[in-house]
């Protein structure tokens, strides 16, 4: 009843074990500027959380007052930017956990930590004596869901439907933009049944004495096995029919006129009271499993119903990563709405307690004022506890589980475009479900390592200590990818966007900020020689020629002279800009040089020309060869100099760049700077342009936009262009109107040159 | 109803006092249109079947006999039982006519009277088949005959046993139905045929469980009222059982409380819907029992929950808090883990059998209140019947589901129980025999 009401049980007593050595900068870092404390104490394990500074690298680059070459400066300057670090380890750590944390303190402020949990008040001395901080309790259920309402807001692909059958156990749902109102169903040893209706407005609808505590304390008496753990080992190998009274020891079969199948339970433990012989431990620990699943997930529906709520959510130490459990609350959940509510289970549902409780502390710094983003450098990710799900997994004791969360500068919002942002999967292609697809880019991106690591030494050639970091950043990627290879679900659905992000995450963290700098300025800085000659031969050729030409330019990117004759016989993208000219163009850009100035810039004049606004999204940080937003300023003011016509469109305050607040290769339309929303708002913009392969092939594909859209890349790489049914540079060419607005060209991809 | 033990009386055979051989005292009222038979005869005042009782539903003499062949044919022959087979239990109920005359006596088979003889004048039967006498209902009529209707129950396990008696008695000669109802007709209704040649007509559960609950529940009218509540039910010391009058009962929660349950939401006598049910019923009670303890029987298992202390093994929300969770109205006393005290070895060690069964009980009876509570709630239902064999003799679980009811629903709902706990199935399996429906 309850809710988290831990277990204080005799299996996790917190002796000091003082021989632990722990790997500390792995684990507790940044702590030398950490501020805000956090700790949440459950039974068996604790969960710390803290804010601090990080100060890293960042890539800069700044004009020069002098036309000439180089046209930009590129320094890597140091800037501090915010971080959450969550840490979860077992009680028994505790003690040691302390010591190094007071003995790393530098300079915090901090007189207080918050803390909740059932193990807050046991441990409150020891804290204090310790840290000589103040414990600061707070309410479990409050840290409960202010924590579960930060993950969900702040974390795409938190929540996931647990199916053990499927190809991929995890499905991961997209992140609902109105995260309420949800139930969270909370299992620690009794149950709390919590309504969450706003931020501030949630309600504890009801509950149950028969939870994980239950399991644990009859399952230890029924088969004199201790550990929670090992309980649900022996349940997972257990037959409960020999058990269970099932309705067909009833009927004989199925109870036909109800509809109830001969192998449902009707009566759990209802063998045991005639059996003459005893029953292995296996098959006890079953029922019972079977028994106390199946209530809850009756005692939740029934909730549900009652408050016409479809979201639930599952959490407790009963939940927490075991397979076993989730697929019996899932299955119980199914049976009892007949399908029509699912179990939610959360990745980062161990930490909401902590994350609660340090957003209480942090109240000053209006921590729901940013967003932010997980660091998928420094986070563990989900780990199933279930060894054969799990053969790479150390042993759990002594396993230290992180979770970092990175304050981005910008708030994301949704592009207000979107056709349906519940629906909104910026993902083509989903890894954890498509095993061939998974194995090749996970190949893909391990034969790719030895590359970056040298292009990221490269970038830093005046800096000796660079080739240990990248050797580091080396390791810490290629274990990054052999933990996928295992659990494909550990942070998300698997994707070819959370390849490269997690590759940026990777290399920001061992300080290379902007491998490919040094390649984008001299690619720029070639390309702006071209510019003035490129579009004197775009304005020679007659209108129709000059509209072939320029989608030819964009598609081209880097593959400038590729064949024309082929595109002009398989697209017709005059049409594109026949008729009324459009209010506001949206242009996501790609790379850098080439692609930019001589593909992108060329089509934006046209658009201006046409008396059609244009906003230029670019990533706010930098990601492989993209252009970046601070780039993009830099080469905008050049091409202008040189171009009457952009240098009217500024002037105009008809070219606008923005950033997209993304320092990814790819797109996520849900995650987007509000400044850029607000634009495109203000604008009326009628027609987004997505160009190239990470924002409009490996994401956004399938996106689906209340206006006229263009996705345009050119497929370089064969596996994919086979995958779609196309060639090498095969050409994606994706016109799309709106239902119910008129159109002008329809052509989907891919468009094979002959 | 196994037969290797010690019977009182024995079988057929043996001496008896002659008590049940006695044709009644009472005038033959057999010609009668019963209500129970024929519920639109005006004269017919007994009860009909499933419905209200408007009056007193036993013998009525004043009837005029008239005797009419139509009557008799509709009427099944004797013997005239109903039962339910069950997952635990197998519950029976035997009507014995007391008004035989001496003619029918004397056209009355052997095998029909050895049967009627070893029925009446035992109250176990082997070693595990019992008769609830203080359940048995006198003086009723039925289909135009006066009678006393019996209840009978043995375990499920020993229905071989029975079958095997069946055999002997030549039950089959009888060309007798029997109507039977719960999961083991059909189960073991092969068994029947090939162990008994006979031929069972098998019936819904839950039909004949709300047909015997709204007959039963018409045809008491003399003793402890059928239907009672437990006044104040949240103080233990003022808390008394008080008889209810179940008038205009509709809608009502029925909670079938056997191995499992079942809670249907019943709106009228043909109109009713299987709500949800539990694999957490008596069974499970019992089952777990069983494990922790050593026990063997529900009588036992009972016995020793009066004697054990539930808090020694729960985890309460004052274990927890220190007293209320205040900031979600939880009282201090509250069971926050049923078995949460279990977690600990040391805890593990110093618990007593009795304990573990009085949490056991306070586990299962606490959780089927709170599914019932919340069916309730979503079917907006305020009146809840509980049933079922779990509830026999076992005050402790209708007190506490009383306690619950009202106190979580701040006085809301109101739980009530029934005599005749287990046996409405069975009943509703003879109705169908007496009036086809």
């Amino acid at each position: 009843m309850a809710e988290c009401g831990r277990a204080d049980s005799s299996s996790t007593t917190h002796t000091m074990d003082k021989s632990i050595t722990l790997p500390p900068d792995e684990i507790f870092r940044n702590l030398e500027n950490a501020k805000r404390f956090a700790i949440d104490i459950g039974g068996s394990l604790t969960k710390l959380a803290y804010y601090s500074t990080v100060q890293h690298k960042v890539a800069k680059v700044r004009s020069f007052d002098h036309l000439g070459d180089p046209l930009y400066e590129i320094s890597e300057q140091e800037e501090v930017t915010a971080r959450l670090h969550f840490i979860k380890f077992e009680n028994a750590y505790i003690e040691t956990c302390l010591d190094f944390i007071r003995d790393h303190l530098v300079n915090t402020g901090t007189k207080v930590i918050k803390a909740t949990g059932g193990g807050a008040h046991k441990f409150k001395e020891l804290i204090e004596r310790k840290l000589g901080l103040k414990v600061d309790k707070e309410d479990e259920m409050t840290c409960l869901i202010r924590g579960c309402n930060f993950v969900l807001r702040n974390i795409p692909h938190e929540a996931f439907v647990y199916a053990k059958h499927a190809d991929s156990e995890f499905r991961f749902q997209t992140t609902h933009p109105d995260i309420f109102p949800y139930l969270l169903v909370n299992i620690g040893s009794g149950v709390s049944i919590v309504k969450v209706e706003s931020e501030d407005k949630f309600e504890r609808i009801g509950g149950s004495s028969i939870g994980g505590g239950t399991f644990w304390g009859l399952g230890a008496l029924l088969t004199k096995t201790k550990r929670f753990d090992e309980l649900l080992q022996l349940a997972s190998k257990g037959q409960h029919a020999s058990v269970d009274m099932l309705v067909r020891d009833i009927y004989g079969g199925s109870y036909g006129s109800l509809g109830l199948t001969g192998d449902l339970i009707a009566s759990s433990f209802g063998k045991s009271a005639t059996a003459d012989k005893g029953f292995s431990k296996e098959d006890m620990a079953k029922s019972l499993l079977h028994m106390i699943s199946n209530d809850i997930g009756q005692l939740a529906c029934l909730y549900a119903k009652l408050h016409n709520l479809s979201r639930v959510y599952f959490g407790g130490f009963f939940i927490r990563g075991h397979p076993v459990t989730m697929h019996t609350i899932t299955y119980s959940i199914n049976f009892f709405t007949k399908g029509e509510v699912q179990a939610l289970f959360l990745r980062h549902e161990g930490y909401l307690g902590a994350i609660g409780a340090f957003l209480k502390g942090a109240e000053e710094d209006n921590p729901n004022q940013y967003s932010w983003g997980e660091n998928y450098a420094g986070s563990s990710g989900l780990m199933s506890v279930s060894p054969e799900m799990n053969p790479m997994q150390r042993a759990r004791s002594g396993t230290f589980d992180m979770l970092e969360m990175d304050r981005l500068e910008r708030q994301l919002v949704n592009l207000p475009l979107l056709q349906d942002p519940s629906s909104y999967i910026p993902d083509t292609m989903d890894l954890t479900e498509d095993a061939l697809a998974r194995e090749y880019w996970l190949s893909c991106f391990e034969e790719a390592l030895d590359g970056v690591v040298k292009r990221a030494v490269a970038s830093q050639p005046d800096i000796p200590e660079a080739i240990e970091r990248s050797e580091k950043f080396r390791q810490k990627y290629r274990h990054k990818l052999q933990t996928l290879r295992q659990q494909p679900f550990a942070y998300g659905s698997l994707t070819v966007r959370s390849l490269l992000d997690t590759r940026e995450h990777c290399l920001n963290e061992f300080n290379f900020p902007d491998p490919y700098s040094k390649i984008k300025q001299r690619e720029n800085d070639m390309a702006l020689r071209y510019y003035q000659k490129a579009v004197k031969s775009l304005e020679q050729l007659s209108w129709e020629q000059r509209q072939f030409a320029l989608v030819r330019g964009v598609l081209a990117g880097n593959v400038f002279d590729w064949g024309a004759k082929a595109v002009s016989d398989s697209l017709r993208p005059a049409l594109l800009l026949q008729g009324p000219p459009h209010k506001c163009a949206l242009f996501f850009v790609d790379n850098s040089g080439v692609d930019i100035i001589l593909g992108v810039m060329p089509f934006v004049r046209e658009l201006l020309s046409r008396g059609t606004e244009v906003v230029l999204a670019s990533n706010s940080g930098p990601a492989l060869n993209d252009v970046t937003n601070g780039e993009l300023q830099i080469l905008t003011e050049r091409i202008a100099a040189m171009d009457p016509v952009i240098q009217a469109g500024l002037r105009d305050d008809r070219l606008t760049l923005v950033q997209s607040g993304s320092s990814s290769p790819c797109l996520d339309l849900s995650r987007l700077d509000k400044v850029l929303a607000m634009v495109v708002r203000e604008r009326q913009t009628d027609l987004v342009i997505i160009e190239g392969m990470g924002r409009a092939l490996h994401t956004n594909y399938y996106a689906r936009l209340s206006c006229e859209s263009l996705k345009t890349a050119v497929i370089k790489n064969s596996w994919l262009a086979e995958r779609l049914g196309g060639k090498l540079f095969s050409v994606v060419f994706k016109y799309e109107v709106p239902p119910g607005k008129p159109s002008q060209e329809d052509s989907s991809a891919p468009s094979t040159p002959s | 109803m196994a037969h290797n033990g010690h019977q009182r009386g024995g079988d057929d055979d043996d001496a008896i006092d002659g008590d049940d051989e006695t044709p009644t005292k009472q005038p033959r009222s057999d010609d009668e249109l019963p209500a129970s038979c024929r519920r639109s005869e005006p004269d017919g005042e007994a009860a009909a079947a499933g419905g209200r009782a408007p009056s007193d539903g036993r013998t009525s003499n004043s009837t005029a006999r008239r005797r009419s062949d139509s009557v008799k044919k509709t009427r099944p022959p004797f013997p005239w039982f109903g039962m339910d087979i069950g997952g635990t239990l197998v519950k029976l109920v035997y009507f014995e006519p007391k008004d035989i005359t001496a003619e029918e006596e004397q056209e009355e088979v052997e095998n029909l009277k050895s049967i009627r003889r070893y029925l009446t004048s035992n109250t176990a039967y082997g070693t595990t088949g019992i008769r609830d006498v203080h359940l048995e209902l006198q003086d009723l009529t039925l289909c135009g005959r006066t009678g006393t209707l019996h209840f009978i129950r043995f375990p499920t396990h020993d229905l071989p046993a029975f079958l095997q008696m069946g055999r002997s008695k030549h039950f089959s000669s009888l060309h007798t139905t029997l109507c039977a109802t719960g999961g083991g007709a059909y189960k073991f209704e092969s068994d029947f045929r090939t162990m008994a040649d006979l031929q069972l007509h098998k019936l819904d559960e839950l039909d004949c469980l709300i047909r015997g609950v709204l007959y039963i529940d018409s045809v008491v009218s003399r003793g402890p009222s059928e239907c009672y509540y437990f006044e104040n039910p949240t103080d233990p010391d003022r808390c008394v059982q008080r008889p209810y009058t179940l008038e205009n009962p509709y809608p009502l929660l029925l909670v079938n409380i056997g191995s499992g349950v079942s809670i249907l939401a019943v709106y009228s006598e043909n109109n009713y819907k299987r709500v949800t049910g539990t694999s957490l019923g008596g069974g499970t009670f019992l089952g777990l029992c069983c494990l922790l303890t050593g026990c063997s029987t529900f009588e036992e298992a009972l016995e020793m929950a009066s004697q054990g202390e539930s808090t020694r093994v729960d985890k309460l929300v004052r274990d927890i808090y220190g007293g209320d969770y205040e900031r979600f109205g939880l009282p201090g006393w509250a069971v926050a883990s049923s078995f949460g005290n279990m977690m600990s070895k040391e805890k593990r060690e110093s618990v007593s059998k009795a304990d573990l069964a009085r949490a056991t009980l306070v586990t299962i009876t606490n959780n089927i209140g709170s599914i019932t509570r919340m069916c309730a709630l979503n079917e907006n239902i305020e009146r809840v019947v509980f049933v079922g064999n779990f509830l026999r003799v076992n005050t402790l679980s209708m007190k506490l589901l009383a306690y619950a009811m009202d106190y979580w629903s701040k006085g809301q709902l109101k739980a009530l129980f029934l005599q005749h706990e287990g046996y409405f199935g069975a009943v509703g399996a003879l109705l169908e025999l007496l009036h086809p429906s």
